[in-house]
Formats: structure tokens, C-alpha cells, sequence
């Protein structure tokens, strides 16, 4: 009864969905909200790509791949010291508010980041910019190593060469901001951002909706090929699904819910949906190299070998391959020789017989609370009981596990998942530097293993000095041969490279590898079409 | 009566103090640090402590408590660290959507409730009672999680009369609402039925039984208006109970309000966010307690407070 009642109400009542808002429109989802657009703050793989999508660096990536190409700039120069690049912008691009972008909105961008009141995650991109220490310490006005020469030449100059410099002129933090916008705004700015991306924000209704319409002036020619993205926001996955399937929506920003993801791949009609790609993440335990008995390095080895990956890659639904080292398959300096450790249960207790542990020892794995990660956890406890290692899980929210790895001789293990490293740009040091580095050694740190090689740690300062784009094979060898040294150290047990899988309406087109680009997250949004109809 | 009232209303500062405060410790003792999580993975030890200096972080709990209730004093409920805008107007944006759900949901469990619990009660040990209780069970036990999902897929994606979910008309409203309503209708058809049986028995009742009046208007003129008295004060006490369900149900739904809102600042720990929505709800809570209190002499006149 009551349930007629309700049909008949929702019959009178005219219907909101059916009608899709224009020809080239896309309507893509999202559980959570979108935080801040402004690129100076923006930092987590939901915001990311839209900033992306708004805001210009003076480098980007080839679409759907991880291959730098100059974009704001028309060129650059790299001095022979490898420490001193030089900006030629295009001519004529503007921001949405109609002026043109001059040399100077670069230094005052990258200096707003370094600004401690900007509060930007991204300062630590910018540190070895000569004299960046000492403005964001407040002892200069400037920073010194940011020359503005004419109108539209801007130069950089570097502490030390940096081989992936380039690669911070791509990321967001770096992304090219009007000053009089900015201090018209102020905190506002992120709500109402103004750029000189393919897409200008047309409106944004807090907690439901953010859209996003065609900036008719994109200094790239043909781009965008969607008038308009509609992204929708607090939709729980499992109704996005159903809303996709019933026409409403293009891209589920949340993938496709673990539950329904074996219907999706047995079910011939919804497969033809889902893109397939690679991702720059590895998940991994960390082994804290300063807590005994994981300071015998005999211990982090057998370890390394009681893990069965392919058990673990079958729970997250063979969304995943079994990792044998840090780096993942798609990242330049992936040693594809490399064996890795064997799942060996024998020798790991042979291992762990040697370094004084006959018995095995108890110990405490961390882990993240959010599903799936509670099931990997279990399943590493159980391989490790196998070998006589008794863990004790504690699964705690994210922010919790974070803290206890920063803090020195807290975590004795942490499973990354749901905090594991993606990478911020596509090149071997950002896997270095932030989580396996001595430099990162300070409470707080992302290195949860603790763990520091001096050895390793000149070998990639010196790749990192090799930045001239013919020595790029060489710099590949080094990193091959430094992360090599790392896995015989063991800190980590890399466990699988996780891949990405998107599920997007028949109505969209456009090459595959443009909805699982490893830069732009969910889908490369100025890239992708729709079919007509 | 206008005693009564300034009482509670003191008590009820009181209380709200108390709460803040004790959100408050709990927040500081929280073993995560909110600079860190706002420099992310990237940040040098410097930024962070730049970080924790701008938010005031390295102040004493006590001090910061202090400039918490100063800026509180004047409607000031601080800036979302991951947002950046004013906490006060993220509540806003969405506490108006809350707020409907909240009254949808309260229309849809006595909707569901009473009648349920007056129809059990007056065919006591029928087959309709029992139905009627086992309906309640199931409704106060069924997860709204499963139930919302549920609903939506049957009634909006095999027979599509409802959205999928989402805001912006009285359609959208109807499933969440429902979902809301068939936990507290199960709970108050019982209310009702032991109410009515507690007062069926009553010496008025018989009377008028005795008089000869019409049983439906024994039922209805007597029996049910003073077996409503405990129900509406339920209502008041109810709030609580809902913002719980509200969290689950906005979720599912998509349902732009403030439970929504707390779920994803208590992920990232921004502190001012959680603050303010705690703030709201224990004020939507305190409210609800205190328009029991005054909704009870009008329907029962036996009831007065003493100034």
C-alpha cells in the first residue's frame, strides 16, 4: 500500500535524469567531495587531475603516457652544468579573466607554493631552487634562483643538478596562477579558480555538483573535445554503477565497486566498458630497518620470502601483479631482469634459524582500516605466521598508521595499503627520495622502514645529476643498479603494482590509454570524446 | 513556565560546553597530527612546523580550547583545513538538506509507527499483531545500508520511478526518507502498541466503554490521544538516534547534508570541520530534548512546570 502510495508521488512529479545537458557533455562520479582547486594546495587523486584540467604547467605529459613535452613553454634550455634552466613561453596565452600570462606569473607561482603562509603541500618540490630556503624562511623578499629575463622568458637556477627538475614543472604545485586573482580571492581562490587550462569552472554547488565548461580561448587547438563535464559528487559507488548502467553517467570516478567487479569482467556487455592500464604505485611493507630484531638484515631477507603475492593479488581480485621490487613496471629504471626474493618458506626459516631466531618472534603489523586492507593484512599475518613470525595487526585509520610510521622506532611493520606511494611525477628518484632516503630521516618522515644506505644515497645523487637527455639510458643503469642494492638491504617486501581499471559509458571514445593515463586520474579529461549520437 | 524555560536553556549552554570541550580533548589526544596530514608526503620538517605555527597547533590544549570558545563567541567556527573555507559556510551549504531528510524521515517512521502500533494493539493476538511485531523487528534490525541499496535498486533501477539517488525534488527525498523512516517506525510501532495497552485498561477508558460510547471513538478520542503521549515525546529524544542513521543514509543516497560532510572530515582529521558538525548535531539534540519537554503539557494539561 504505502509503496503505491510512494510510486504514484514519484509518477507526479517530474523527473530530474533522462535528459543529458548538451551534445558532448560527460557526467563523471565521485563518493567524496572535491576539496580546494587551487594548484598550490590541491593534493589528493580526486582534485589532481581537475586542477590539471584548469591550471597550466610549463610542462606536461604527452597524453596517456609518462613522456615529458613542453607546454606553457614553447621551449627550454638546459645549461651544460645541468643546473640552470630557461623558459621561452608561448605567445598569447591568457588566463580565463582575459590577460595575458607574462614570465612573472611563473616566479610569483612557484613562490607563492614556497610561501609558508600558502600552506602548500608542494613546497618540498621547489626546495633546491637557489635561495628557495631562504624565502620560505622569511630572510628574503625573493627567490633568488627564479630570474625573470624579458616578458616571457623565465629562468631557473638550482642548489644541485636535478634530473627531474622538469618533472616539478609539470606537477600541479608549479601550475601558473593570476596574482591579481589570487589576491582579489584570497582563501576563496580555490572555490573560484581562475587559470588557463582547456576548462574554466562554470558553477559548484557544495556537496553535489561541480561542472566544468569549455574555455573557448585553450591555447591548444581542437582541445577540449567535451563542452562540458559534470562531476557528481557524494554518490556511493555501488549506485554509480547502477547509474551507469542505466545511461546517467560516463566515468565512475571510484572504479567499479569490488563487489560487482567479477559480474563486470564475466559479463561480456559490461567488460567492453572497463579500460585496463598501468599505475605508478607499488604496495609494500615496510620492515623498520631500527627496530630489532628487523636490524639483522638475515631477518628482513626471510621476510621477504614468506610472502605469497599471487594469494594476496587473488583478494583484490587479480586487480593487481605480484611486485618484486620498488619501482613499478611502467616507471623509467624498472629493472626487468631483477628476480626479487623467492616465496620460500624453507629457506625463510632457515634464514630466520641463522640470525638467532629459531623459533620465530613476535612482532606488529599496521595497517590502513579501510577495506580491502584489513584482508591483505590478515593474509600477511598468516604467511608470516607460516614462518614462526607472530603479528599482531592493529588496523587503524589512515591518519593514525601515518603518524605511527613517522615516528622513530613505532611501526616495526606497516602493509602501505590505501597510503601506499603513487607516484607524484614519473621518474625512478620520486620513489627514492620521500620514502627510502636518508635526506627524508626526520620525524614524520614517509621513509617507514627507517631506512638509510649512504652507498645507495650518493648513487642516486649522482644519477639525479645526469640531466641532460642523452645520458637518460645511463641515469636508468644507475637506478637499476641503486635499487638493486636497496632490495638486497630488503626494507621493503614489495607486495603487487596495483592496476587501474575504468569503467566508462559506450557513449564516451577515445584511445584507451587516455582512461587510464597514469597522469590524469580517473580519465585524461581535455583528451577524451564522446561518440556521436 | 517562562522559569522552566530559562532553566533549561542555561542547562543546556551548560551542556553544549561540555561538549565541545570534551570533542575537543578528544581531538587533541587523537594520535594523528593535522599539520602533517595538510603538508602531505612531499613536506620538509620545516613546512610542517610552519604549518602547525600558522593553525596554532603548538599552543597548550587549554590555550587553544580558549581561542576556540573566543572565536565560537562570535560565530566563528574557524576555516576547513582541506576546504579552505569557512566551516560555517560548508554547515550551511548543507545542513538544510539534513534538516529536510530529518522531517521526511520523522513523517515517514509515525507515518509507519502509529497506525502500525494502534492497529496491533486493538487486534491484540491476532495474526495482524503478530505481523505487525515481526514487520517492527525486521525494520529496527534491517542495516539502512542494505535496505537503501535495496530500495534504490528496485525501485530505481529495475523499475525506474525514482532517481538513483542525489538532491533537487520531493522524488529525490522520498526513498532516503523511507529508508530513515522504516528503522523508527518499527521502534515506535511497539512504542505505540504497549502504549495503547497500558492505557485500554485504564479506569476512563472503561467508563467510556460504559457510557456506551462508539468504539471508534473510544479508541481514537480517548485511547490514542493519551497513548500518543509517550511517542511524541520520542520524537524529541529521537534526534540523536537519527543523526547516527542520518551519516548511513546520506551516504547511500547521496544526500548532501552534514553527516555526510562529518564522515569525510573525521578521514583527514580536519579538526574545525568536525567541531562544527559535532556542535550542530548536540545543538539539533538539545533542541529536540527540550521541545519534548514543552510539547508535553499541551497534550496532556495534567502536565505543568513550576516557575
Amino acid at each position: 500500500m504505502l509503496v503505491v502510495v510512494l510510486v504514484a508521488i514519484a509518477l507526479v512529479t517530474p523527473p530530474l535524469w533522462g535528459q543529458s545537458s548538451g551534445r558532448t557533455s560527460m557526467v563523471v562520479t565521485f563518493k567524496d567531495d572535491i576539496s580546494t582547486l587551487d594548484p598550490a594546495i590541491g593534493y589528493d587523486w580526486q582534485n589532481w587531475s581537475i586542477i590539471k584540467s584548469l591550471f597550466d604547467g610549463l610542462m606536461d605529459y604527452e597524453p596517456g603516457t609518462t613522456k615529458l613535452v613542453p607546454h606553457l613553454a614553447q621551449s627550454y634550455t638546459v645549461s651544460a652544468d645541468g643546473k640552470t634552466y630557461t623558459f621561452k613561453l608561448r605567445p598569447g596565452i591568457k588566463f580565463t579573466n582575459g590577460r595575458t600570462v607574462v614570465a612573472r606569473d611563473v616566479k610569483y607561482s612557484v613562490e607563492r607554493v614556497l610561501n609558508p603562509k600558502t600552506q602548500s603541500p608542494g613546497a618540498g618540490f621547489f626546495g633546491n631552487i637557489r635561495g628557495a630556503a631562504a624565502f620560505s624562511a622569511g630572510k628574503a623578499k625573493e627567490v633568488s634562483g627564479i630570474r625573470v629575463i624579458d616578458r616571457s622568458t623565465v629562468a631557473f637556477s638550482l642548489d644541485k643538478a636535478n634530473a627531474a627538475f622538469l618533472h616539478t614543472m609539470a606537477i600541479n604545485f608549479s601550475h601558473v596562477v593570476p596574482r591579481e586573482e589570487v589576491q582579489r580571492l584570497g582563501a576563496q581562490f580555490g572555490h573560484k579558480p581562475v587559470g588557463t587550462g582547456a576548462f574554466r569552472l562554470r558553477e559548484w554547488v557544495l556537496g553535489q555538483r561541480l561542472v566544468l565548461e569549455r574555455n573557448p580561448n585553450y591555447f591548444l587547438r581542437g582541445r577540449p573535445y567535451l563542452d562540458r563535464i559534470t562531476f557528481q559528487v557524494g554518490v556511493e559507488p555501488n549506485v554509480a554503477f547502477l547509474r551507469l548502467q542505466r545511461g546517467q553517467v560516463d566515468v565512475l570516478g571510484d572504479g567499479i565497486p569490488p563487489a560487482q567487479f567479477a559480474r563486470v569482467m564475466s559479463d561480456s556487455k559490461l567488460s567492453r566498458l572497463v579500460a585496463v592500464g598501468d599505475q605508478l604505485q607499488t604496495g609494500y611493507v615496510t620492515i623498520n630497518t631500527q627496530v630489532p630484531p628487523f636490524t639483522d638484515v638475515r631477518v628482513r631477507r626471510a621476510l621477504n620470502m614468506a610472502i605469497d603475492k599471487q594469494r594476496i593479488v587473488r583478494i583484490i581480485n587479480n586487480r593487481a601483479v605480484p611486485a618484486k621490487q620498488v619501482l613499478p613496471p611502467l616507471m623509467p629504471g624498472y629493472d626487468r631482469e631483477y628476480a626479487g626474493y623467492p616465496f620460500d618458506r624453507e629457506q625463510a626459516k632457515q634464514l630466520l634459524a641463522e640470525a638467532g631466531h629459531p623459533n620465530g618472534f613476535s612482532t606488529v603489523l599496521y595497517a590502513n582500516n579501510t577495506d580491502p586492507n584489513p584482508r591483505i593484512a590478515q593474509a600477511i599475518q598468516q604467511d608470516l605466521a607460516a614462518i614462526g613470525v607472530k603479528a599482531e595487526l592493529k588496523t587503524l585509520a589512515q591518519s593514525t598508521v601515518i603518524e605511527a610510521g613517522g615516528t622513530k622506532g613505532q611501526a616495526p611493520l606497516i602493509w602501505s595499503g590505501g597510503m601506499a606511494w603513487i607516484a607524484d611525477y614519473p621518474d625512478a628518484n620520486n620513489f627514492y627520495w620521500p620514502i627510502l632516503s636518508c635526506a627524508a630521516l626526520t620525524p614524520g618522515t614517509w621513509n617507514w622502514a627507517w631506512y638509510c644506505n649512504q652507498t645507495v644515497e650518493k648513487m642516486v645523487e649522482e644519477a639525479d645529476a645526469l640531466v641532460q637527455s642523452s645520458q637518460a639510458s645511463a641515469r636508468e643503469a644507475k637506478f637499476r643498479e641503486a635499487y638493486r642494492m636497496i632490495m638486497n638491504d630488503a626494507p621493503w617486501i614489495p607486495i603487487f603494482h596495483e592496476k587501474r581499471y575504468t569503467m566508462r559509458s559506450a557513449r564516451m571514445s577515445g584511445q584507451v590509454a587516455l582512461f587510464v593515463d597514469p597522469i590524469h586520474i580517473p580519465v585524461h579529461y581535455d583528451e577524451v570524446k564522446r561518440t556521436s549520437q | 513556565m517562562g522559569g522552566y524555560l530559562l532553566r533549561r536553556l542555561l542547562q543546556s549552554v551548560v551542556i553544549l560546553l561540555g561538549i565541545t570541550l570534551i570533542t575537543f580533548a578528544l581531538l587533541y589526544l587523537l594520535p594523528a597530527d593535522p599539520a602533517r596530514m595538510i603538508a602531505g608526503r612531499s613536506a620538509t620538517a620545516e613546512t610542517v612546523m610552519q604549518i602547525r605555527a600558522e593553525l596554532g597547533l603548538n599552543e597548550s590544549l587549554p590555550v587553544q580550547y580558549a581561542r576556540y570558545l573566543a572565536r565560537l563567541a562570535h560565530g566563528d567556527l574557524g576555516r576547513s583545513y582541506a576546504q579552505k573555507i569557512e566551516v560555517t559556510e560548508l554547515l550551511s551549504s548543507r545542513i538544510g538538506a539534513t534538516f529536510l531528510l530529518m522531517l521526511g524521515g520523522i513523517f515517514f517512521e509515525l507515518l509507519i509507527g502509529i497506525p502500525a502500533g494502534i492497529l496491533a494493539a486493538v487486534r491484540r493476538r491476532t495474526a495482524a499483531d503478530q505481523s505487525v511485531m515481526v514487520g517492527a523487528f525486521l525494520g529496527v534490525s534491517a542495516p539502512q545500508f542494505v535496505v537503501g541499496l535495496l530500495l534504490l535498486y528496485i525501485l530505481a533501477y529495475k523499475v525506474p520511478v525514482f532517481p538513483l539517488g542525489g538532491f533537487g525534488s520531493l522524488t529525490h527525498l522520498i526513498l532516503p526518507a523511507f529508508t530513515l523512516g522504516i528503522a523508527g517506525g518499527g521502534w515506535y510501532a511497539r512504542v505505540m502498541r504497549s502504549s495503547m495497552l497500558d492505557v485500554i485498561h485504564r479506569d476512563f477508558v472503561r467508563t467510556a466503554w460504559a457510557k456506551g460510547l462508539s468504539g471508534s471513538r473510544v479508541i481514537w478520542k480517548h485511547t490514542v490521544r493519551n497513548a500518543l503521549l509517550p511517542v511524541v515525546s520520542m520524537v524529541g529524544l529521537d534526534i540523536g538516534t537519527f543523526m547516527g542513521g542520518v551519516v548511513v543514509v546520506e551516504s547511500v543516497f547521496g544526500w548532501p547534508g552534514i553527516g555526510q560532510l562529518a564522515w569525510q572530515a573525521i578521514q583527514i582529521v580536519d579538526i574545525p570541520v568536525i567541531m562544527g558538525v559535532v556542535m550542530v548535531s548536540a545543538i539539533a539534540i538539545v533542541l529536540g530534548n527540550l521541545l519534548a519537554d514543552l510539547v508535553y503539557p499541551l497534550l496532556d494539561p495534567k502536565i505543568r512546570y513550576g516557575g
